[in-house]
């Protein structure tokens, strides 16, 4: 229960300042302050975070960032969601040939690194954009959740309640949607809720690689490789980003444990 | 007359690791309009397999229905039915009640979900007017609070609350025929026989007939016209009520009546059949009782018919057919 409660509050919080960061944020990200007298300046009260090498406020691009990152994170694990969930579905309801044709197509889509799979995509771009970014990434991460929901179904359907529908005569894609589905939510809100920090930590990995959402996009991962360079001289820059990345994945993390104790009463 | 249920050498068999198991092997029987036919035998002799086929509801594979099934409601034959059809038989034509009433609702749907949804699938009824259907069936069923029950989930009822809102769901189709599946089985003994007897007053009422498959003697003798007693995957005697339980033709139905326990008699041991059912898979040849009878004889291993034995009656034994010295 604590960690639900904990993992929620951070979650939200995290999206309140994300979707503030306009009005939150002291100064434009992109916004070259002094690049003489700013140029990676220890953090100060006008600049909490302190600043990058080019004189940005590292405050402002960290909450920025987390608008990229929670919106890359959030839409990709939702397309992953429903792709995985209707590869699924099909795979677990249907069986016989067709399950064995898809989980097999999925046994070896989940062979290759997802890691190398991307990059070799995101070369193809000069200039990846959000919306690119979010398709790959959901497009590349919908296999792990295509084989829970197709154990879950796979298990719903030998119960009592669903062959007593059948009987009833209730039409199969109606007892699909009505009654296996909303048993099956579970264990997907929660695979789903620690997806999206998965998939936060994927992106800045990306953007640190240079071949996420470019400059001067402040990524939290760009801000990462930024640093990087400086890290003895300015460690601020380092862990501005770096605290808010591991903030961000232990929040998720939490919240999808609490929201599996919460919805598995058998859980520990 | 006509039977509503005509079920002709009704044979399933799973393919399983240790072999062929035949579930139910040449079963025939039929239910006419307005009867009560119970299906009797213990655990295993294929009472719901036989059941779950009727509906054509054994998941295929790993079950097999052979191809010289037939399967006749109504006039249609149920295996050949396509999907539409089915639907509508199911439910609309059989309705079913199985044992277990929680296991068979769904926990994350309320009462009154479960019942519009499945008057919908067989009537175009409007969600108001399937509401009002819904809470008819619901005191029909005797539910004392149809309209709080509508809004209630599976877990707030007790068990036998959920048996009938099961009956009412199984209802919910108008079908001819009901199929209650050891619809008491998960009750305790009162309420048992308060959903045996709803059982049978709205099969009156509403001029069902009923297949009931229970392994329990004293309700088949309570309600049925008709028993069919199965053993090892096969009926092995059918008669009417009165006259199975007053003078049983077959040497197993003889020995289950014999291991009812009784109140009234003298204070003994209960007579068991000696042995157990052997497995699906391994059936003995000949008379698949005779390992465990004790009035077996030579040409018990040879497989009998099921032979007619006077007054509706039918039996699969040697003996109905006199001893092979006096033939």
């Amino acid at each position: 229960m604590t960690r639900l409660r904990v993992g929620l509050v951070f979650v939200l919080a995290l999206v309140v300042l994300a979707l503030l960061a306009p009005l939150l944020a002291p100064h434009p990200p992109h916004l070259q302050l002094d690049l003489a007298a700013l140029r990676a300046a220890p953090p100060s009260a006008a600049h909490p975070l302190g600043t990058d090498l080019f004189s940005r406020d590292l405050l402002s691009r960290v909450l920025h960032g987390a608008r990229i990152s929670l919106a890359i994170a959030g839409l990709a694990v939702v397309m992953a969601v429903l792709l995985g969930g209707t590869v699924g579905i099909l795979s677990g309801w249907l069986g016989g040939a067709v399950d064995a044709v898809l989980m097999r197509a999925v046994d070896a889509a989940m062979a290759i690194p997802r890691l190398f799979v991307v990059l070799v995509v995101l070369a193809l771009w000069e200039h990846v954009t959000v919306p690119a970014m979010i398709v790959i990434l959901g497009a590349t991460g919908w296999f792990g959740i295509s084989r829970l929901v197709r154990a879950e179904v796979r298990n719903a359907r030998a119960r009592g309640w669903v062959v007593a529908a059948r009987a009833a005569g209730v039409p199969g894609p109606r007892i699909v949607l009505r009654h296996v589905l909303p048993n099956i939510a579970g264990p997907v809100i929660v695979a789903a809720t620690m997806g999206i920090g998965q998939v936060v930590l994927l992106e800045a990995g990306l953007s640190y690689l240079g071949v996420g959402i470019p400059q001067p996009a402040p990524s939290w991962g760009s801000i990462i490789a930024d640093g990087q360079a400086v890290l003895r001289t300015a460690p601020w820059i380092v862990a501005s980003a770096g605290g808010a990345l591991v903030a961000t994945v232990l929040a998720f993390t939490l919240l999808g444990d609490g929201l599996r104790a919460w919805l598995d009463p058998r859980a520990p | 007359m006509t039977a509503l249920l005509d079920v002709r050498h009704l044979s399933v068999t799973f393919t399983t690791r240790a072999g062929v198991a035949r579930a139910a092997d040449d079963v025939s029987f039929t239910v006419a309009p307005g009867e009560t036919v119970a299906l009797v035998g213990e655990s295993g002799c294929g009472k719901t397999v036989t059941a779950l086929a009727l509906l054509r509801l054994l998941a295929e594979p790993p079950a097999r229905v052979d191809p010289a099934s037939r399967i006749l409601f109504d006039g249609a034959d149920v295996l050949a039915l396509e999907s539409a059809a089915l639907r509508r038989l199911r439910g609309g034509g059989i309705g079913m009640v199985f044992q277990e009433p929680a296991a068979n609702l769904n926990p994350v749907l309320s009462i009154g979900a479960h019942l519009v949804e499945t008057i919908r699938a067989h009537a175009s009824l409007s969600r108001g007017a399937a509401r009002a259907r819904a809470r008819e069936l619901l005191a029909m069923v005797g539910l004392p609070e149809p309209d709080r029950h509508l809004r209630q989930y599976p877990h707030e009822l007790s068990g036998g609350m959920q048996q009938r809102v099961l009956l009412a769901l199984a209802l919910a189709g108008e079908p001819k025929l009901l199929v209650a599946d050891e619809p008491t089985t998960a009750l305790d003994v009162t309420t048992q026989a308060e959903i045996l007897e709803l059982l049978d007053s709205l099969r009156r009422q509403l001029g069902m007939a009923m297949l009931l498959i229970t392994h329990n003697l004293a309700i088949a003798a309570t309600v049925a016209d008709r028993v069919a007693v199965m053993y090892g995957g096969r009926i092995v005697e059918t008669a009417p009520a009165a006259r199975l339980f007053a003078a049983p033709a077959h040497p197993y139905t003889e020995g289950l009546l014999r291991a009812a326990p009784r109140l009234d008699g003298p204070d003994r041991p209960t007579p068991a059949i000696p042995g157990g059912v052997p497995p699906a898979t391994a059936w003995p040849t000949g008379c698949r009782f005779r390992p465990r009878c004790a009035r077996a004889f030579d040409r018990c291993a040879e497989e009998p018919p099921l032979m007619a034995a006077g007054e509706g009656r039918e039996t699969r034994c040697w003996l109905a057919a006199g001893t092979p010295e006096a033939s």
